[in-house]
């Protein structure tokens, strides 16, 4: 090769230091940060409308808090684990952070639950599915806000096993999130009198679902369980119109945000069962900021960038009773904290760090029902937060044990 | 029922179909990159981006032009080969004389910008492009339900690798551009406006990208990440045939997505690694590549 390498250490060097953050906290300010997914496969997921959420969230509250001003720092994970947990690091390390919010991406946010109890920082992870960040990878600094794999089985699972569907085959994403979502479902799946009779692991991020659907098809289950979610979701469903496996199996969408239906279309997507812990059109509250939310980002927001808001609100909420950023204090404080806002009505954060509160199983309108645009669901069932994310006692939490 | 490697013959035969289709992307996707590698040097790694643009055009000109699909198989490659000329006059042509390594950093800057562009403007969920009419539905073919849409992609890609094929190996204009990039001050000498053959050779090649991208829409989400993915395992395909060889992209193309199409019944974890797995084989025992002239 003739390429001058100094010239091409110097380039990557010029280039890293453009990239590298400079700042410093001054030791007057309150840190939030957000490591997400803000180009990949999750991007729609929380991302940009994420940190729009967050802004939102801060200027509501005010822009100081016990006096100092809240700052906002926002990071790309680009789906890799390892650029995760080192940004995390980098903002405890160098920027005094003292709470971060965790985008999606379960094997991400794993790794960053680990550096958050490392680093003794408040980590509020939101777009994570996998219910082991409350089990057994669970740590003190740990809150686990909007969702897990518990209650999304707990929903979709449940509803859809007691209509019939007892035999399940899974599609499931070669990560920790799919196969925790699909050991959940699979639980649920046993309880509730059916089984689960195949599975095939698919990575991440696959162009073509064809082959597999054909296993699934040959196994002759009466449901296709999808343990997957943004673009690999949308992909695997709509192979599965194509191909004829939707006349015969039930799919059922272990994991949907309304950002993936708005693109699949209700056509397509029409009589889906998903399991949700918020959505826009619920109350006036809900409403009210989806239409805030709206005016920025000309589209509703997903459960999740609604946790974000809600999530932010509550920590600065909990800085406040606490008097202190003490990262010990605050995550007392949280436990302690009744959350009432338009994402929760009497949540609450449980001893394993999982915020309990209402999730609810909806079903996909059909383009004749929906009546305006982005209405796209209808309530089938209302789960109460204990029902949806199971008794404490469950928990493989050590934290819990202890007590 | 009769088995093959303790799986039904019919499964077999199913996943055959299905990874011969997947094939013929990545033969239609590596002839492009082995025509601009073969004839011009460029390694270019925009070849995803472009395949995405195809496909992104598509979906443009129904919802802005109203413009259906058999419309956008023309117009869409026409308009990414303008594009593609565009790019080759204003930036590539000026690295023709260095290492091919720049030209690869280039282009790959080009896709991550255009990728860029696309998720600002439409999203990262992607866009869904309805099967056209005339080829929606199934036929049971025995061993398994095959879309018919599916049959159109084998059939409508074979045909474009072929006449590509037959227009560069066999007819006098491929021999011209052929011998032009062996040898442009020559062929220049004869009054053959080599700049300008160039020009056309690489948007020709990268209107096949497009051409496969708009073949791909209604299968797949139109998303501004759906060419970063495959164009990994599309380089990994050229590398194997032989840069340079067109009857090589062609050919291991279309038997890597066969390949790949059984891994995905026997391991499929592994699915997405097997291509590299059998380059770096092949190229322990072949560096050329399988069908490489060196």
């Amino acid at each position: 090769m003739k390429l001058s390498s100094k010239k091409t250490i110097l380039a990557l060097a010029v280039s890293v230091g453009l990239g590298a953050a400079f700042t410093a906290n001054a030791g007057n300010e309150v840190v939030i940060g957000d490591i997400d997914d803000m180009s990949g496969l999750y991007a729609d997921v929380i991302g940009q409308g994420g940190i729009e959420a967050v802004k939102m969230a801060i200027s509501d509250f005010g822009p100081t808090v016990l006096g100092k001003k809240i700052v906002f720092l926002s990071a790309d994970h680009q789906n890799k684990p390892d650029v995760g947990s080192a940004k995390f690091r980098e903002w405890a390390d160098k920027n005094e952070l003292n709470m971060l919010l965790g985008g999606s991406n379960t094997g991400v946010s794993l790794a960053m639950a680990k550096v958050a109890g490392e680093k003794k920082v408040p980590f509020i992870a939101v777009g994570a599915a996998g219910s082991s960040l409350t089990n057994q990878d669970c740590n003190a600094y740990i809150v686990h806000y909007s969702y897990d794999t518990t209650s999304l089985a707990n929903g979709t699972a449940s509803v859809i096993t007691k209509e019939g569907g007892k035999s399940w085959y899974f599609l499931t994403a070669d990560y920790a999130f799919g196969t925790q979502l699909q050991d959940a479902a699979t639980k649920v799946v046993n309880a509730n009198g059916g089984k689960s009779v195949g599975s095939v692991r698919v990575p991440l991020s696959a162009s073509d679902f064809s082959s597999f659907l054909l296993q699934a098809q040959g196994s002759k289950a009466q449901v296709l369980g999808l343990a997957n979610a943004g673009n690999d979701f949308t992909n695997s469903l709509k192979a599965a119109n194509e191909f004829g496996i939707t006349k015969t199996m039930k799919p059922a969408a272990l994991l949907a945000f309304i950002s993936d239906i708005h693109s699949l279309g209700l056509q397509t997507a029409q009589g889906l069962y998903l399991t949700t812990g918020w959505y826009w059109d619920l109350n006036a509250d809900t409403r009210a900021f989806g239409k805030r939310y709206f005016e920025k980002m000309r589209k509703e927001p997903t459960m999740n960038q609604a946790a974000y808001y809600s999530a932010t609100m509550t920590y600065l909420n909990a800085v406040k009773a606490a008097k202190t950023t003490d990262s010990d204090k605050v995550m007392e404080e949280l436990h302690k904290i009744k959350i009432n806002d338009m994402f929760v009505k009497g949540g609450y954060i449980r001893a394993d760090g999982v915020m309990i509160h209402d999730m609810y199983v909806m079903q996909v309108k059909t383009p004749q029902e929906s009546q305006y645009p982005w209405d796209y669901y209808k309530v089938v069932k209302r789960m109460p937060g204990e029902e949806a994310f199971g008794p404490l006692s469950d928990s493989t939490c050590p934290l819990v044990k202890k007590k | 029922m009769t088995e093959l490697l303790g799986f039904p013959i019919q499964v077999i035969l199913g996943q055959l179909l299905l990874g011969l289709v997947n094939g013929c992307f990545y033969a239609m996707l590596s002839l492009g990159l082995a025509v601009i590698f073969g004839l011009l040097g460029v390694v270019n790694f925009a070849h995803g981006a472009f395949y995405m643009l195809g496909a992104y055009g598509t979906w443009a000109l129904l919802n802005y032009l109203g413009i259906g699909y058999w419309g956008a198989l023309a117009l869409s490659p026409l308009g990414v080969g303008i594009l593609g000329i565009v790019l080759e006059r204003t930036m590539l042509k000026r690295l023709t004389q260095v290492d091919p390594l720049y030209g690869l950093l280039l282009t790959f800057g080009l896709s991550l910008i255009a990728e860029g562009f696309i998720r600002e403007a439409f999203g990262a969920s992607g866009q869904t492009y309805p099967v056209p009419e005339l080829l929606q539905g199934a036929v049971n073919v025995g061993f398994m339900i095959l879309p018919i849409y599916r049959v159109w992609v084998i059939v409508a890609s074979l045909m474009v690798c072929l006449i590509t094929w037959f227009v560069l190996e066999r007819t006098r204009l491929g021999s011209t551009l052929r011998a032009a990039t062996e040898n442009p001050k020559l062929v220049q000498a004869f009054g053959i406006n080599v700049p300008r053959m160039v020009s056309l050779t690489y948007a020709a090649g990268v209107a096949l990208a497009a051409f496969a991208g708009v073949l791909s829409a209604p299968i797949i989400q139109v998303s501004p990440l759906m060419g970063s993915s495959l164009v990994i395992v599309v380089f990994a395909v050229v590398v194997i045939g032989g840069m340079g060889s067109i009857m090589g992209a062609i050919l291991s193309g279309l038997m890597l997505g066969v390949i790949e199409g059984f891994t995905k019944v026997l391991y499929p974890e592994a699915s997405n690694i097997v291509v590299f797995l059998i380059m770096a084989i092949v190229l322990c025992w072949r560096p050329n590549g399988l069908f490489g002239k060196g």
